[in-house]
């Protein structure tokens, strides 16, 4: 086939969704932010709230979130995203208020405003990328980076003595009362995104019945801050990371409702 | 019939938001102002109006909150004092880099640090002069009677929304705590989003429509030119409210030889001072900045080519005082400026101003208009 045939509009199998905007993206080639955000696009799209939805942008690699996904942004100081949230929602309550948050941001500095947000049961999707590292600032150590991980700020690789231990948020998010959906996926094959996607779908789909906080931690990667290939950094979460973070529901029920035993 | 009450200063503050038609307030329990969340509590407005009212798990949280919703042009509107106000700090140079209008009421009390729980004006130059990091600037209002806490939340609004800036209440624990009799505001209908957009164009984050391109709240820019730009603007922002939104009040300075500048409670206690001074023979008069930001400049600058000397009467080790000294000094007049005031909580006695007015002033009472230092 030619060139011309190749291009005509019966032989298109993929197209970008018209809610990502058509620029060039300043995240790494093999990051995970551009397939979390080809899913957040899709799906606003899909569910046509594009005029409701307003998100809340981090500090962080996702910053620029707003210069790609087409519709109306707040940008947070770090950390604060949740609480930024808290009040476009509870102002506007019919609309869709997410935020994007990386493991720095939203673990770190922000451990007490999506704590607190999330016990509320603000009626908001959360969506955590957990890269195990600060992208941004050129990779250091964040609270979710493995024992024995190198980093900029752990040239030794992390030290518990000395940092601690890589924190589970979302398992202490999904303990608390107000959040509905809390789930834990990934990005770094088809199947998985697919996954992520209905996760995803799910999530907002509560939103949008007020049934409390649904969170979604990506568990992705930062070949650029791991100092790997894409490919062999797909490998190296799926090896390490995947193990202390397993992937799944970790909660499904409504606001208020007691966490199940499953 | 306007509708006249006796309420303390922090519960008049809440009475005005409601009746104002503010959105939603966001707060942080902190002494000496609890009453403010405490009082909107009570009366549930969220029935009434629809306002909104939360209490946030830390001042941190409270001003991002305020953040939020302003980003989406509702009124809103947070309350502390001043070791909140300092934890504020960070989210209101954000409130002013992303130029979103929306009002903050501090009730000082003494500092620094944890300080004391006793009124206080020592929060003025974190207030006047910005308080975060990076050149901005609040629309700075300080009220001197319970009255004008209820008047200041819908101008504070008004001014707030008109420049798309941040505007602050510098008032204090004594003004908070006092009760007097207050002629309350009608009740106005809170906007619509329509309204909003009616009146101050279509920029905040409500859900991008088809006929628009998506809005974007942030105080990000890479590009240092352009960077550099939004500073610009900012700054004719700040010029045109110190052209067109200076307050004061001036009492008895047509004849007055000495000029006693003072805001918020001090003013109240320097009207005795006039009185005190003018029955031993000594022409004062009172100036009273109401703007803190924009500062009265030009009425300093009228008053010293015709007196002998300013006295700034603070609650704070001498802060205003400097503001006092540039307008003088842009005036081109050797008068002195001096400073009287007392700190950690305690409020100074009309009698101690005027004590202080003869002594830093012996010499101009004496000889006349000292023509250098």
């Amino acid at each position: 086939m030619e060139l011309k045939d190749l291009i005509k509009p019966e032989n298109l199998v993929y197209d970008k969704s018209k809610v990502q905007r058509d620029v060039y993206m300043h995240y790494c080639p093999g990051c995970s932010h551009g397939v979390v955000h080809k899913i957040l696009s899709e799906l606003i799209e899909e569910l046509d709230i594009q005029d409701k939805t307003i998100g809340i942008a981090p500090v962080g690699c996702a910053v620029f979130a707003y210069n790609y996904i087409d519709v109306d942004w707040q940008e947070a100081a770090h950390g604060r995203a949740p609480a930024v949230a808290t009040g476009v929602a509870r102002l506007n309550p019919e609309k869709f208020v997410f935020t994007y948050q990386g493991d720095g941001d939203l673990a770190s500095i922000g451990s007490a405003e999506i704590m607190h947000a999330c016990n509320r049961g603000e009626n908001i999707l959360v969506i955590f990328i957990n890269n195990g590292i600060y992208g941004m600032t050129g990779g250091q150590m964040a609270p979710t980076t493995l024992e024995g991980m190198v980093t900029s700020t752990t040239p030794s690789g992390r030290n518990t003595d000395l940092n601690g231990y890589p924190m589970k948020i979302t398992n202490l998010i999904a303990e608390l009362p107000g959040t509905s959906y809390v789930t834990r996926q990934a990005v770094h094959t088809a199947a998985a995104v697919r996954k992520c996607k209905r996760s995803v779908k799910k999530a907002i789909q509560n939103v949008l019945d007020k049934k409390g906080t649904s969170f979604v931690e990506v568990v992705s990667t930062c070949n650029s801050g791991w100092k790997m290939t894409p490919d062999g950094a797909n490998k190296w979460m799926a090896e390490n990371m995947l193990p202390y973070y397993p992937l799944g529901d970790l909660k499904d029920s409504i606001k208020g409702e007691p966490i199940s035993e499953n | 019939m306007a509708e006249i009450r006796l309420m303390k200063g922090n519960e008049v503050l809440a009475e005005a938001a409601i009746r104002c038609g503010c959105d939603g307030y966001f707060g942080y329990p902190i002494t000496p102002q609890s009453e403010v969340m405490e009082t909107l509590m009570a009366r549930e407005p969220w029935n009434e109006t629809g306002m909104v009212v939360l209490q946030a798990e830390s001042e941190v949280a409270a001003i991002n909150m305020l953040y939020g919703a302003a980003g989406t042009g509702k009124k809103s509107m947070t309350s502390s004092s001043s070791p909140g106000i300092s934890l504020m700090s960070e989210g209101l140079s954000y409130i002013a880099g992303a130029e979103l209008p929306c009002l903050v009421v501090n009730v000082q009390r003494g500092g620094p640090g944890l300080g004391t729980i006793q009124p206080s004006q020592a929060d003025y130059f974190q207030a006047v002069k910005g308080g975060g990091h990076g050149d901005y600037k609040l629309i700075v209002l300080a009220p001197s009677s319970v009255q004008e806490m209820n008047d200041f939340v819908d101008l504070g609004f008004e001014l707030a929304f008109k420049y798309r800036n941040p505007a602050m209440i510098l008032t204090d624990g004594a003004l908070g705590q006092m009760m007097e009799k207050v002629e309350l505001a009608e009740f106005k209908p809170r906007w619509t989003e329509e309204e909003i957009e009616n009146k101050f164009g279509v920029w905040a984050s409500t859900g991008k429509k088809t006929n628009r391109d998506r809005n974007v709240v942030t105080s990000l820019v890479m590009d240092s030119e352009e960077m550099e730009q939004n500073n610009l603007r900012f700054q004719e922002k700040y010029k045109k409210m110190e052209e067109e939104e200076v307050r004061y009040e001036a009492i008895q300075c047509e004849d007055a030889d000495f000029i006693i500048v003072a805001f918020g409670t001090c003013s109240r206690v320097c009207l005795k001072s006039v009185e005190l001074a003018r029955a031993k023979g000594l022409k004062v008069g009172l100036l009273r900045p109401i703007t803190l930001f924009p500062f009265p400049n030009k009425i300093i600058k009228e008053l010293a080519r015709k007196s002998k000397g300013f006295l700034s009467v603070e609650m704070s080790a001498g802060q205003m005082v400097e503001d006092i000294k540039l307008a003088v000094y842009e005036a081109g007049s050797t008068v002195r400026v001096n400073y009287y005031g007392r700190m950690g909580g305690i409020i100074p006695t009309p009698e101690e101003v005027v004590d202080a007015l003869e002594d830093k002033f012996s010499w101009e009472i004496s000889y006349g208009v000292k023509r250098s230092y």
